[in-house]
C-alpha cells in the first residue's frame, strides 16, 4: 500500500539540496522501504514481546571516572577553520 | 489584568557536577580552557562511542525522588535530530516517551499562599558546547563568524518540566528558589544561575478566567531569579495587552533583555520543529528495578523545606531557620551545636544574623571561617550562665569567626566577661549605696524610679562588667531589706 510520504521535506530537514529528478528517485525507493515495513508489521505477532533494542542488555554503565581528554592543537588542527583556543564555524542565521 | 489568569509552566535545565562527562571520561570542570575537556566522543567523531555515567543516572534518579516522581522501571534514551554548530554530532542525547522520572511536584509558598506545583518529568540528556558570536568590530550585529567551545558539550544535563500550574510572576520565582535550595540539597549540582548550572525557562500563555489555555510563548535567557520574575511579569502584560487590541499571541520563544527589561521574538517557526526523535541505537535501554529505586528513596537527604519546619519547631525564628537552611552550611552547624545541647534560639539568631553579616562583610565562607559547632555552644553556656552580655557575645563571636580562639580564652584575653557573681558585686552595691543615701532613702520609701541610676553607678565602677540584671536585683533587695 503506497505510503505519504512528504519528500521535500525529508530533504529540508536533512539540509540536503536535492534537484527534482533526485527528489523523485528518493521518494520511489522511501517508498519501497515503507512497504516492506508496513510487510513485516503485518506479521503475527501475538505473545512476541516488544522489543526496544536488538541486544538481550541492560544499563551498560561506566564509573564516574575521568579519563583523559585530547590535545586541544590536534584536535583544533582536524577542524576546517580555527581561531586561536576555538574552533570557528560561519555566522549562525537567524541568532544573535 | 482584571478577569485575566496567567498559566506559566517552566523547564529547568541542571547540569550535574559529576567528575566526568555524561557518555564519555572528559572531566566536568567550569571554567577550564576552551577546547580541553574535549575527545571524540563528546566532539561527536565519527565512530565514536556513547557509554552512561551511572553516578549521572543515580543522581537523576535522586532528583526526580526528592519531587516524589514515580521512577520508571523500564526507560530509553533518544536523538533529537537538528542542526546547530554547538551539536556536532547534528543530534542530542537525549529522553523522549520514556523518561527516567514521571509525575511528581514540588510544594511552593508566594505572597503567604502554598501551593502544589506539579512536575510532569524528569528527563536525562546532554548539555551542548558553548557558541560565541563574533566579528572584527566585536558587535554581535555584526556578527561573521561564531567561535565555538566544547567543553560544555556531553555533561549531564537534566531537564525538570513543570505542570503549567504557576499563576503568578512571584510563584514562579518560589517555584525556580526552591527547586534550587532541592537540587543543592541533594549535592548533585551547585545549580548557579550566573555560571549556567541552572537554567531557567518559562512558558506563558494568558487567559480570561474559567477559558481554555490561551497560545502559549516560551521565554529565555533569565539570568537571575529576579530576571524569571520580571521576564514572566513583562510577557503576562504584553500578552494581554495584545489581545486587548485585538491581535492574537504568536507561539514563539521569546529572548529577555536584561538591558531593556523587554522580550522580543527569536526564533519565528516557520516550519513547526521536526525533531524525528528515534531511540538511540548505540545504546541499550536502562532497568531501575525496585531494589534500586528503593535504595534512592532511602538515601534522600532531609529536605529544605522538612528542615525548615523541623528548625522552626525548636523555637528559632522562622525567617532565621530560612536563612540557615538556604545556605545550607549554616542549618548543618545549628544541628550540631544544637546536638551539643546549645540553646536553639540563641545559636539560630546568631548564626542567621551575626554570622551571615560577617560573611557577607569580609566575603568569605563558612568553611573558610573557624567557627564549629563547639564554639557555639561554649558561647551559649557562657552567655546563658551570666558570665558574657549578649552585645559581648557578639563581639566574642566575630573574633571567632576571625580565628582568635575560642570563646571563652577570647572574653578573658579582652576582659569582656561579665561579673555576675552576688559575691564580688555586693560590694561595689553597698559603696554605691553608702555614696548615695538620699537615693537609698528614696527607694525605701517606694520610689523605685532612682534604681536605674544606682545601677549606672554600680556599672561605672565596675569598669561596665558588671551583669546588669544581677546589680538591679541586689539593690532591690538591698532596699526592701534596709
Amino acid at each position: 500500500m503506497p505510503v505519504d510520504i512528504d519528500i521535500a521535506k525529508v530533504a529540508r530537514l536533512a539540509r540536503l539540496a536535492l534537484s527534482p529528478e533526485k527528489l523523485a528517485e528518493y521518494d520511489s525507493q522511501l517508498q519501497d522501504i515503507l512497504e516492506h515495513a508496513e510487510r513485516v508489521g503485518a506479521l503475527p505477532t501475538e505473545g512476541v514481546p516488544p522489543t526496544s533494542h536488538p541486544l538481550p542488555m541492560t544499563n551498560a554503565f561506566r564509573p564516574d571516572e575521568v579519563k583523559a581528554s585530547l590535545d586541544r592543537d590536534e584536535v583544533l588542527e582536524q577542524a576546517p577553520e580555527r581561531a586561536g583556543e576555538y574552533f570557528r564555524v560561519p555566522r549562525i542565521l537567524g541568532e544573535s | 489584568m482584571s478577569g485575566w489568569e496567567a498559566v506559566i509552566g517552566i523547564e529547568t535545565h541542571v547540569e550535574l557536577q559529576t567528575e566526568s562527562k555524561m557518555f564519555c571520561g572528559c572531566p566536568v570542570r567550569f571554567g577550564a580552557e576552551p577546547n580541553t575537556t574535549v575527545c571524540p566522543v563528546c566532539l561527536g567523531l565519527p565512530g565514536a562511542l556513547p557509554v552512561p555515567n551511572e553516578e549521572a543516572i543515580e543522581r537523576i534518579l535522586r532528583i526526580g525522588a526528592a519531587f516524589e516522581c514515580t521512577l520508571v522501571e523500564g526507560s530509553l534514551f533518544h536523538r533529537k535530530n537538528y542542526f546547530y554548530p554547538d551539536l556536532p554530532k547534528n543530534y542530542q542525547i537525549t529522553q523522549y516517551d520514556l523518561p527516567f522520572c514521571i509525575d511528581g511536584h514540588l510544594d511552593i509558598e508566594a505572597d503567604g499562599e502554598e501551593v502544589r506545583v506539579g512536575i510532569t518529568r524528569v528527563h536525562m540528556e546532554e548539555d551542548t558546547g558553548k557558541s560565541i558570536h563574533g566579528s572584527e568590530t566585536g558587535r554581535i550585529h555584526d556578527a561573521e563568524y561564531s567561535l565555538l567551545d566544547f567543553n560544555r558539550s556531553g555533561v549531564p544535563l537534566v531537564e525538570i518540566v513543570s505542570e503549567p500550574d504557576i499563576r503568578t510572576p512571584e510563584q514562579a520565582r518560589a517555584y525556580a528558589a526552591e527547586l534550587q535550595r532541592v537540587v543543592r540539597s541533594l549535592g548533585v549540582s551547585d545549580a548557579r544561575l550566573e555560571e549556567g548550572s541552572v537554567r531557567f525557562d518559562a512558558n506563558i500563555s494568558v487567559r480570561r478566567a474559567g477559558d481554555d489555555f490561551g497560545t502559549r510563548a516560551e521565554v529565555k535567557n533569565m539570568n537571575s531569579l529576579r530576571s524569571l520574575q520580571r521576564a514572566i511579569a513583562y510577557e503576562i502584560d504584553r500578552q494581554i495587552a495584545l489581545i486587548e487590541s485585538g491581535s492574537e499571541v504568536v507561539q514563539e520563544t521569546r529572548h529577555w533583555d536584561e538591558g531593556s527589561g523587554k522580550t522580543s521574538s527569536m526564533r519565528s517557526k516557520e516550519e513547526s520543529e521536526d525533531y524525528r526523535y528515534f531511540q538511540e541505537p548505540d545504546l541499550v535501554p536502562l532497568h531501575v528495578d525496585q531494589t534500586w529505586r528503593d535504595r534512592v528513596f532511602a538515601g534522600l537527604p532531609e529536605l529544605p523545606a522538612v528542615r525548615r519546619h523541623r528548625i522552626a519547631a525548636t523555637g528559632v525564628d522562622r525567617q532565621a531557620a530560612a536563612v540557615m537552611v538556604e545556605a545550607g552550611d549554616l542549618a548543618d552547624l545549628f544541628d550540631e551545636a544544637v546536638s551539643l545541647g546549645s540553646e536553639a534560639r540563641t545559636v539560630g539568631n546568631w548564626l542567621s544574623g551575626d554570622v551571615v553579616a560577617y560573611l557577607r562583610r569580609n566575603e568569605t565562607t563558612l568553611a573558610d571561617t573557624h567557627l564549629q559547632a563547639e564554639h557555639l555552644q561554649e558561647l551559649a553556656v557562657m552567655v546563658g550562665e551570666g558570665a558574657l552580655s549578649s552585645t559581648a557575645a557578639k563581639d566574642v563571636l566575630a573574633r571567632v569567626l576571625a580565628g582568635e580562639g575560642s570563646p571563652r580564652a577570647i572574653a578573658e584575653q579582652h576582659d569582656l566577661l561579665q561579673i555576675s557573681d552576688t559575691g564580688a558585686l555586693e560590694a561595689e552595691v553597698e559603696a554605691v549605696l553608702a555614696d548615695n543615701p538620699d537615693v537609698l532613702a528614696k527607694l525605701q520609701s517606694g520610689d523605685l524610679k532612682p534604681i536605674g541610676f544606682l545601677v549606672g553607678q554600680v556599672m561605672r565602677a565596675t569598669g561596665g562588667k558588671a551583669d546588669p540584671k544581677v546589680v538591679s536585683e541586689l539593690i532591690r533587695n538591698k532596699a526592701t531589706a534596709g
